[in-house]
């Protein structure tokens, strides 16, 4: 059983406070996304976790075990590097093997974990080149290889896909996932796109300067974002804010004179005048004729298309509610010209609440 | 009646050509040409008596030169060695520093900065047996010698070679630091995480990365070593009774003491072999060690 547990971790470099107390528990088997813009102390984190980067304060146990001052080759885990991290002078072969020939292994032993591994990722082929010789989704599949032929207790992705291509990333993404079912070991993965974080996750750890600002499952994440940081980071068009007032208990005044309701979830949490930020996803935001046919209190907009992003099944409309830039979402799109007045609905039974001064979500 | 014209590209290089072959073309063809000849500097008309191969024939018997010629050899290897080691050395703690390193890299060039004569001349003073730095410590601490450090045949060669790898060895720290910075942080971080020792990581990964840069470092320094001949010169003058005698010293003392510059201009060509032996062996570890850490694909 290998479950990694953080406890109060803290990162100093110098005088500069990189982590802020990180508390996490990751379960056995568990895939766990660190994600977050960049400098928010996730790479920091598993490289800790690696043995890497010296923990300033707190503890990190793998498997029960404390491992605050164990080398790295004693905490039986294995990473995978942003930059592949392949040793140049060797061969995929050679490159696959390293750590079974430094740890003694016998030469059967370690030709058969090499094949079973490259069997696994396609590499067969690719045996006796050298990494300058490969392509890029190449590499990261011997980086990937290097990893799993030592049946580590914990695999360690610092932001694996960053240097491929979109296409390429997609492909590999779906390939680690696939590592993950097979294997079945604890991942902990970092990357800076919550697409990745989306996809792979079971659960998304999200950070911010050092903290943590939310645990929890994609779906979590996406469908009760804590704060305004998480409802913007998650999900792809980034969830749409208006500043707004609470007016009496039930309904909240945008900028701009535009009224809506109160949200169900935040009804009773909100008092009169309190500054808030109205947030609700592009998906939530619908023209008729092309949204989801659906049950709920809604608001009708008359709404002046200012720009079009077409996605084939699905089309991003830009336009403006009460001076704020917000994003809908067309289904089964039919051309839109910019300028063009569309009654778009408003799904407010999915809207979000958020205090505009601490960003806190306002949910009951 | 039209003049004929130079090409262009001729008339361009004309000055580079009249260069080259004024210092570098004529006195190559000439020393060639006197090596045939036993052009004595005194009787300036024996250049033009021809005696074919007689030099040569002459060298490759004579026990003096290849004493000397193997003397050299034995020389280049153990100082090479000695520098490299040492160079390694250095150059893998100055890396490890973190408060002062900019500091102690210049300061670990300190040897390089000074005239190979006067190295000499300090060795010399330090090596003496009467009055040198070394024998009155031994003195003092109780030990009643006076060593003839350059007297004796094998203590001397080890008081030059000393001079020798005090000088230099610095270059090859310099040459391995360089390299040392060059290293990529991440095959080393993968080679923590794959559960190798710090010294494992050295053995697997940074010598590996660091092999290119001991060679180059090689090839300069043999060059260097083979052409030893200030501190020599300085120290023991190739003596006492040849024991410390290397090519270049004998070949000018056979050229400018005994004024054979014919038979001296043969030895040099006889042993140019010896530069450039060494230059292909160093040439080709590095193509192949730079291959190896896929420097060149």
């Amino acid at each position: 059983m290998t479950e990694v547990t953080l406890s109060n971790v803290v990162k100093f470099y110098g005088k500069h406070q990189a982590l802020h107390g990180i508390n996490l528990d990751i379960s056995d088997g568990e895939f766990v996304v660190l994600v977050g813009p960049s400098g928010c102390g996730k790479s920091t984190t598993l490289r800790m976790i690696a043995g890497l980067e010296d923990i300033s304060g707190g503890e990190i146990s793998i498997g029960g075990r404390v491992v605050n001052d164990l080398p790295p080759r004693d905490r039986n885990i294995s990473m995978v590097f942003q930059n592949y991290a392949l040793y140049p002078h060797m061969t995929v072969r050679e490159n696959l093997g390293f750590s079974l020939k430094i740890a003694k292994k016998d030469e059967a032993e370690i030709t058969k974990a090499v094949d079973e591994a490259a069997g696994i990722l396609g590499l067969a082929e690719l045996m006796d080149r050298k990494p300058a010789a490969l392509s890029g989704g190449q590499r990261q599949r011997v980086a990937m290889g290097r990893a799993i032929v030592r049946h580590p207790d914990v695999f360690l992705f610092d932001e694996p896909l960053s240097n491929l291509d979109a296409k390429l990333r997609t492909q590999m993404r779906v390939e680690i996932k696939k590592l993950h079912q097979k294997v079945g070991n604890t991942i902990i993965y970092v990357t800076h796109d919550q697409i990745e974080a989306m996809t792979l996750a079971d659960r998304i750890v999200l950070m911010q300067d050092g903290h943590i600002v939310q645990v929890g499952t994609p779906l979590e994440l996406f469908n009760t974002p804590l704060n305004t940081f998480v409802a913007t980071f998650i999900g792809s068009p980034p969830m749409n804010l208006i500043d707004g007032v609470v007016s009496g208990t039930s309904s909240i005044k945008l900028a701009g004179g535009l009224s809506v309701p109160v949200p169900a979830s935040a009804r009773g949490q909100v008092h009169s005048g309190q500054q808030v930020k109205f947030g609700f996803r592009a998906d939530n935001l619908m023209p008729y004729g092309h949204a989801v046919e659906e049950e709920g209190e809604r608001a009708d907009l008359e709404l002046t298309v200012t720009l079009t992003e077409p996605l084939g099944t699905e089309t991003i409309l830009f336009t403006d509610i009460a001076g704020t830039e917000v994003q809908g979402k067309m289904l089964n799109p039919r051309p839109v010209r910019p300028g063009e007045v569309l009654k778009f609905r408003l799904m407010l039974d999915k809207c979000h609440v958020f205090d505009a001064t601490s960003t806190d979500a306002i949910r009951g | 009646m039209t003049r004929r014209r130079l090409p262009e590209w001729f008339l361009l290089l004309l000055p580079a050509i009249i260069v080259i072959a004024a210092v570098v073309l004529i006195p190559l063809i000439f020393s060639l040409y006197s090596s045939f000849t036993p052009y004595k500097l005194t009787r300036p008309s024996t250049l033009w008596t021809w005696v074919g191969t007689y030099n040569y024939e002459k060298i490759l018997t004579d026990a003096k030169f290849w004493t000397a010629f193997g003397r050299t050899v034995l020389f280049l290897t153990i100082a090479l060695n000695l520098e490299m080691l040492l160079g390694l050395g250095i150059a893998l703690m100055v890396n490890k520093v973190t408060w002062g390193q900019r500091t102690l890299r210049t300061v670990v060039m300190f040897p390089m900065m000074f005239s190979p004569i006067l190295v000499g001349f300090q060795f010399k003073f330090i090596f003496n047996d009467n009055i040198g730095l070394v024998n009155n410590a031994l003195q003092s601490m109780g030990f009643n010698v006076a060593l003839p450090w350059l007297v004796d045949g094998k203590l001397a060669m080890f008081s030059i070679l000393f001079a020798e790898v005090w000088m230099s060895t610095s270059v090859f720290a310099i040459l391995i630091l360089a390299g040392l910075f060059a290293i990529p942080r991440d095959p080393l971080e993968a080679a923590k995480v794959d559960g190798c020792t710090p010294f494992q990581s050295f053995r697997h990964i940074t010598l590996p990365f660091l092999m290119p840069f001991i060679y180059i470092a090689m090839t300069i320094r043999s060059l260097d070593v083979a052409r030893a001949y200030d501190i020599v010169q300085i120290m023991t003058g190739g003596g006492p009774a040849r024991r410390t005698e290397l090519l270049w010293t004998l070949m000018s003392r056979t050229g400018y003491v005994d004024a054979r510059m014919g038979l001296a201009n043969a030895m040099g060509y006889v042993s140019i072999i010896l530069s450039v032996v060494f230059t292909i062996y160093f040439f080709r570890k590095l193509t192949a060690a730079r291959a190896q850490i896929g420097m060149e694909g």
